[in-house]
Formats: structure tokens, C-alpha cells, sequence
């Protein structure tokens, strides 16, 4: 009897000297969409998990629909996570409702002098940086080569109305019935497509007093375009209720000659083994409009951030710092591209995704921001029902635009 | 005397469980009376006293009415699609066959999956590329090319209405089956020798054993169709063009989308007043039709 208990005694011992030993946890919050796969993510982590024993990470992965929504009601509650991802849309918002920490001191000069000068915009708010950036991205034109050929066309389209005319040419000779395919349901997905055609058309969101001009000029020819392309019958209709993967399904099934996607889908198409369009996956920046833009791209990159109810805010800026490392960076660069300039010049990092790579030097530097408002998902789920008002034909462009800013109260 | 300590001595036996009941529900109903009457945010949660701003703002506004009519739509059109379903169900499964029992389990299992997992499934069968519910309509000869279910305002709310019939219509039915095998065999068998055809029968002697099973049936479907939440969030999160948008879904995104705690806090008041309403007139018509059997 006495053996058992000071058997059991000394076994309570170990546990707890052994959790006071060895670890400190870090709790951190990634998306399962687009970008790094999520076996990266933990490739990634197990990685830091090796060098450094003492911490230990639990990785947590949500839809981006609810990457925000996680963030925000996580932090209400009190014990939320140590790091997590954010979009260019966000900083705004945590900064007001102070969700991250500010670790614009904590960021070196060789950090701010290696990294893209456009990346920076995506952690930042006035003047303040909230995090890392991690996943530098914007929307690409894909289209497939072996279909463009099919129908003679001999160059990939340089503006949005040669790319109207190419798919017609492509309709036409029958070779795809919905030329083009697009990531437009009623979710953030249909104001990047969206806010890349305004790009294209010289447009903007909010003028400079942060007024709503997205229903004028630009703003409102980029709808124009989306709706004219849809009633052509040369965007897949079902455009309308698909996210990212639905476009990429499409694409890599060969049933559509172009897409607008992010960068991760060119080579899960390219050389994924679901793809039956292996080989003929071209990938350009997203055209422009003549006279306006000879390209367009709109800011979807992502950050890193450490949380302000994180009780371990250097552990955690240590991981980040990890995770947006050159070297990480480099080592997963098939569906996310480094922050870092001189990645783009690494023949390492560009074998096998050469046109990727020239792709993204061009379109990297044009990319246009949404707005930064702390408003921002308001504003947003306005436009994405204006957009769909005016595509299923219930509104003009120009009156479900102008019901839009409206309701915004902006 | 007996009767005062055998009151006390119930209550002091309730006590831990009042206790833990008023924990659970009163105080958070109580904090959500609060907070519906500030400009609280989500973030920063203590806000400024607005009285019934939020209220009224809420129910003046378009948003509001159209989630509030996209709701009521739902809750008539499925309660009663697995209302005429279920009790067809049950008549049927109270007949004597081969394979019965089998039958009557196949029925629970819609009904035992797990909403978010019965809507994914749905919205794979109505998937405008390769779903199953296009390839059927487009073998048959129903339709001429592939559509877009989700897609369509027009349609989307009906995919979604077939999509929680199957799932609820066997609990209608169950419930329906257990009201029908109390009706004596004996009653039938006269009501046969006396010259009743089939929808006699129905009426008068298996409905008045099915009305109040079926209230209850009807009660607890449409309370639950008047919160729906997850099927929509899972299959269109309220779109196309807010075409799906219901009460829930507005309240959801007034209070975690957009971080408007208290406007939020009223509108779920709202609905939560709404099904309160639905619960009383029908525990009240239960109590009439109760009477009249």
C-alpha cells in the first residue's frame, strides 16, 4: 500500500515538474483555403517545433469565411490564440479594437529592407505595423494553353475586352460552352475579382475623405463588364455561387479557358494529380484596359500578428518571425510566393514556376488596396449584394452600386 | 400541514436545479435584455444607453422585413411539406408488409444526421457541375443543360426548404406512427363493416387520435424552422443577393459580422419573441383541440 502511494506520489512529481519543464504553448489560428496547404502549415510548424523544444503549437485551421469571426469572438472571450493570420482588410479594425499587438518596434532594418516595399501595406494602419506579412498574393489570369491553340489564338489576352473576345472565339468554335470562370458568390471572394477590375478601370472604392465613389466611373464599368460577360453567356453562370476551389475544380477539370484565381492554384492545376489541364496552365497578370492600365491586381495578402491577450508575445512574435522567414519561404513556394525581393531572383525558388514568378514580379507591383476602413466587412457584404443584384439582373449596376453606398452610411 | 412540508421539502429538492437553471438561461437572457439596449460593439463591449433605438431601427428596416419574410416563407413551406409527408409516411408504414421494421429504421436515419452534415451533402447533390439532382433532371429529359440551383433567387430557397423537409418529415412521421398504432383496431375494423372508404376512415376515426400528437410535431418543427441557421449558412450564407438571407443569419451577422453587439442582441430578442408568440398560440389551439377530442 505504501509503494503504491508513493509510487503514485512520485509519478504526480514527474508530471508536474516535467510541464513546468519543458514546454510553453503557443495557440495559433490558420486558414484551410487557398494560399499554403495546410500540410505546409504543419510541415511548417513541426520545423520550429524541432529546433525550438520548449514550445509547443497548436495550430487550429478554419474556412476563411470564419477566420475573422474566430479571431474577433476568441479575443472577446479572454483566451484566445497567441498568433493569427489576418487579411489586408483587417488591420484596420483590430487595430481599433486593439486585437493585435503593435510590433512595429520589433520589426528589424533587415526585415523592412528585405521584404517587397508593397507587402508591408498588408500589416499596417496608420503608420503602425500589426504583424508580419506572409502570404503575398493577388489575382492572376490563368488560361489554358491547349485551348487557346484549339481556337488560334496565339497570345493570351493583354485587356479585359480582348479577353471577351478571345472567349467568344473560344465559345463560338465550341470548345468551351462557358469560357470563363470566376469566384463570385455573395463572400469576400467576389469583391477581389471585383476590385481587380476596378484596378483595371482606373476606379476606386472610397475617394479621398473615405466617401463611396464605387458606384461611378471605374467602380461602376467594372460591374458593367462582369454583368455584359455574364449575359454573353462567356462566364460560367455558375460563377454566381463559387468560392476559390470551385473555380479551381472547373479550371483543372478543362472546362473553362480562363480563370481569375490566386497564385496557389497555378500549380495545383499545372502538375496537381487532380488536374486533367497538367501541363497547359498559362498564368499572366490580370489584363487591363487600353488607355487606363496595361495590367491590374488588387491586394489579397495575408499577415501574421500576435495577439494582445497572448501571454506569451514573445514566444509567439519568435514563431512568427519563423514563419515569414526567407527560408521557410523559400522551401514552400508552389502555393504561396515569399516576401522576400531577392526570392524572385532565386532560380531555386522559380524552377518549375518560372512564368509564375514573371507573372507575379509584374503584378506584385500594381497591386490596388480595398478600402481600410473599420467598417470594412460591412461595406463589403453591401457591395457583394449589389454585385449579385445587378448579375441575376434585379438592379442595374448603377442602381444596386448606388443602393450600396447608400446603405453604407459612409 | 403534511402538505406545507412536502411543498418545502419539493422545493429545497428543486432548489440546486432552479439554481442552475436560472444561471443558465435567465442571467444570459437578462444580460441580452442589456446589451439590447445600448450601442455596445463586440470588441469593446460596454456601450451607451439608446433605450429602444435599436428596436425600432431594426424593425423599420429592410433588411429586417425581407429576412423576416425569407423566414416565414421557409417555416410555412417546410412545416407543412413534412406535415403531408410525414402523416403519408406514417399511414403507410402502419400497414402490415414485408421489410416494415427495416423501413421504420431507414426512416430515422435523415433524421439522425447532423444538420451541418445533411447540408453539405445537399448542396453536393444541387452542384451546378457534377450534382447529382442535374444529371438526374438532365437523363430524365426534365431539363436542357445543367444548372445552378444556389444561384437563382427563384431557386435557392426551395432547394434549401427540400433540403430540411428531408431531413425533419421523419420525425413528423414517427411521431405520427406512434399516434396511429393507438387507434384501436377494433374502432377500424367497424368503421370497414359500417361502409367507411379510405378517406372516412382517415378523417374520422385515425385523426382525432393524430391531431394532438401531430400539434406537438408542428409546435417543435416550426419553432425549429423559425431559427434556421445552419442549413442556409452552409449552402449560400444568405445568397444570392440575400435572396436566403433569414432572421438568424441577420442576427449573426449584425452581432459577430459586423460587431454590432447590442442592434444584434435586439434583433435576437425579436426573433426569440416571434417563436415565444408561435409557442403560445399553438400550446393554446392544443388546448382547444384537446377539448374537442
Amino acid at each position: 500500500m505504501k509503494v503504491l502511494i508513493s509510487t503514485a506520489l512520485a509519478g504526480a512529481f514527474a508530471l508536474g515538474a516535467g510541464a513546468a519543464w519543458a514546454e510553453t504553448t503557443l495557440n495559433a489560428l490558420f486558414m484551410a483555403q487557398a494560399a499554403y496547404s495546410e500540410a505546409d502549415v504543419r510541415a511548417m510548424a513541426d520545423g520550429y517545433m524541432k529546433a525550438h523544444p520548449d514550445i509547443k503549437l497548436n495550430l487550429e485551421f478554419v474556412p476563411y469565411e470564419g477566420l475573422r469571426d474566430k479571431t474577433l469572438l476568441a479575443q472577446g472571450s479572454g483566451q484566445g490564440y497567441d498568433v493569427v493570420l489576418f487579411d489586408v482588410i483587417w488591420p484596420a479594425e483590430y487595430a481599433t479594437n486593439k486585437i493585435l499587438l503593435d510590433v512595429s518596434d520589433r520589426i528589424t532594418p533587415e526585415m523592412k529592407a528585405g521584404v517587397l516595399p508593397g507587402a508591408w501595406t498588408t500589416v499596417e494602419y496608420q503608420g503602425h505595423k500589426y504583424g508580419m506579412p506572409w502570404i503575398l498574393d493577388t489575382k492572376y489570369l490563368f488560361y489554358n494553353k491547349a485551348m487557346l491553340e484549339k481556337a488560334g489564338i496565339a497570345e493570351p489576352p493583354k485587356t479585359w475586352d480582348e479577353l471577351s473576345a478571345q472567349a467568344k472565339i473560344i465559345k463560338d468554335k465550341g470548345i468551351a460552352q462557358y469560357p470563363i470562370v470566376w469566384s463570385w458568390a455573395q463572400a469576400e471572394a467576389v469583391i477581389c475579382d471585383y476590385a481587380t477590375l476596378i484596378s483595371a478601370y482606373g476606379g476606386k472604392f472610397l475617394d479621398d475623405q473615405g466617401k463611396p465613389v464605387f458606384n461611378e466611373d471605374g467602380g461602376l464599368k467594372a460591374l458593367e463588364y462582369m454583368k455584359a460577360s455574364m449575359d454573353a453567356g462567356l462566364t460560367n453562370p455558375n460563377s454566381k455561387e463559387y468560392l476559390e476551389e470551385d473555380v479551381r475544380r472547373v479550371f483543372s477539370n478543362g472546362e473553362a479557358a480562363f480563370a481569375l484565381n490566386w497564385t496557389y492554384m497555378y500549380n495545383l492545376a499545372n502538375s496537381g494529380d487532380d488536374s486533367k489541364v497538367k501541363g497547359q496552365v498559362g498564368v499572366e497578370p490580370a489584363p487591363g484596359v487600353e488607355g487606363i492600365s496595361k495590367v491590374s491586381a488588387m491586394n489579397g495578402s495575408m499577415g501574421l500578428g500576435v495577439t494582445t491577450t497572448s501571454k506569451n508575445p514573445d514566444a509567439a512574435w519568435d514563431f512568427v518571425v519563423y514563419m515569414t522567414s526567407q527560408k521557410t519561404q523559400d522551401a514552400y513556394a508552389k502555393l504561396s510566393l515569399p516576401i522576400w525581393t531577392s526570392s524572385y531572383d532565386d532560380p531555386a525558388v522559380a524552377k518549375g514556376q518560372e512564368a509564375l514568378i514573371a507573372a507575379a514580379k509584374v503584378a506584385l507591383a500594381a497591386m490596388f488596396p480595398r478600402p481600410e476602413t473599420p467598417k470594412y466587412n460591412e461595406l463589403s457584404a453591401l457591395i457583394q449584394v449589389a454585385i449579385q443584384q445587378a448579375l441575376l439582373g434585379s438592379a442595374t449596376p448603377a442602381d444596386a452600386l448606388t443602393s450600396a453606398k447608400e446603405q453604407s452610411g459612409l | 400541514m403534511t402538505s406545507t412540508r412536502t411543498d418545502l421539502r419539493a422545493w429545497a429538492l428543486m432548489l440546486p436545479l432552479l439554481v442552475v437553471i436560472l444561471g443558465v438561461v435567465s442571467w444570459p437572457l437578462a444580460s441580452t435584455v442589456h446589451l439590447s439596449l445600448t450601442d455596445a460593439g463586440m470588441a469593446a463591449r460596454s456601450g451607451n444607453f439608446v433605450g429602444l433605438g435599436n428596436f425600432t431601427r431594426n424593425l423599420g428596416s429592410g433588411a429586417f422585413r425581407a429576412a423576416f419574410v425569407n423566414t416565414a416563407w421557409f417555416t410555412a413551406v417546410s412545416v407543412s411539406a413534412e406535415l403531408v409527408l410525414g402523416v403519408l409516411a406514417a399511414l403507410l408504414l402502419n400497414q402490415e408488409f414485408r421489410g416494415r421494421s427495416f423501413l421504420r429504421a431507414l426512416m430515422i436515419l435523415p433524421w439522425a444526421l447532423p444538420t451541418v452534415v445533411n447540408a453539405i451533402l445537399w448542396r453536393l447533390i444541387y452542384n451546378p457541375e457534377y450534382g447529382a439532382l442535374n444529371s438526374a433532371l438532365y437523363q430524365l429529359g426534365l431539363i436542357d443543360a445543367y444548372r445552378s440551383w444556389l444561384g437563382q433567387p427563384s431557386s435557392a430557397m426551395m432547394a434549401m426548404v427540400v433540403a430540411d423537409v428531408w431531413k425533419n418529415f421523419p420525425l413528423v412521421g414517427l411521431i405520427s406512427l406512434a399516434a396511429l398504432q393507438s387507434v384501436p383496431r377494433e374502432t377500424l375494423a367497424a368503421a370497414i363493416v359500417d361502409g367507411a372508404g379510405p378517406w372516412a376512415r382517415f378523417r374520422h376515426v385515425m385523426l382525432p387520435y393524430l391531431a394532438g400528437p401531430l400539434m406537438i410535431a408542428i409546435v417543435l418543427r416550426t419553432i425549429e424552422a423559425f431559427k434556421v441557421f445552419d442549413i442556409v449558412w452552409i449552402m449560400t450564407r444568405g445568397g444570392p443577393a440575400n435572396s436566403t438571407r433569414t432572421l438568424s443569419i441577420l442576427v449573426y451577422q449584425e452581432a459577430f459580422s459586423f460587431q454590432r453587439a447590442g442592434s444584434g442582441a435586439s434583433l435576437a430578442l425579436i426573433v426569440t419573441l416571434v417563436v415565444m408568440m408561435l409557442a403560445v398560440a399553438y400550446v393554446a389551439i392544443m388546448r382547444r383541440t384537446a377539448l374537442r377530442v
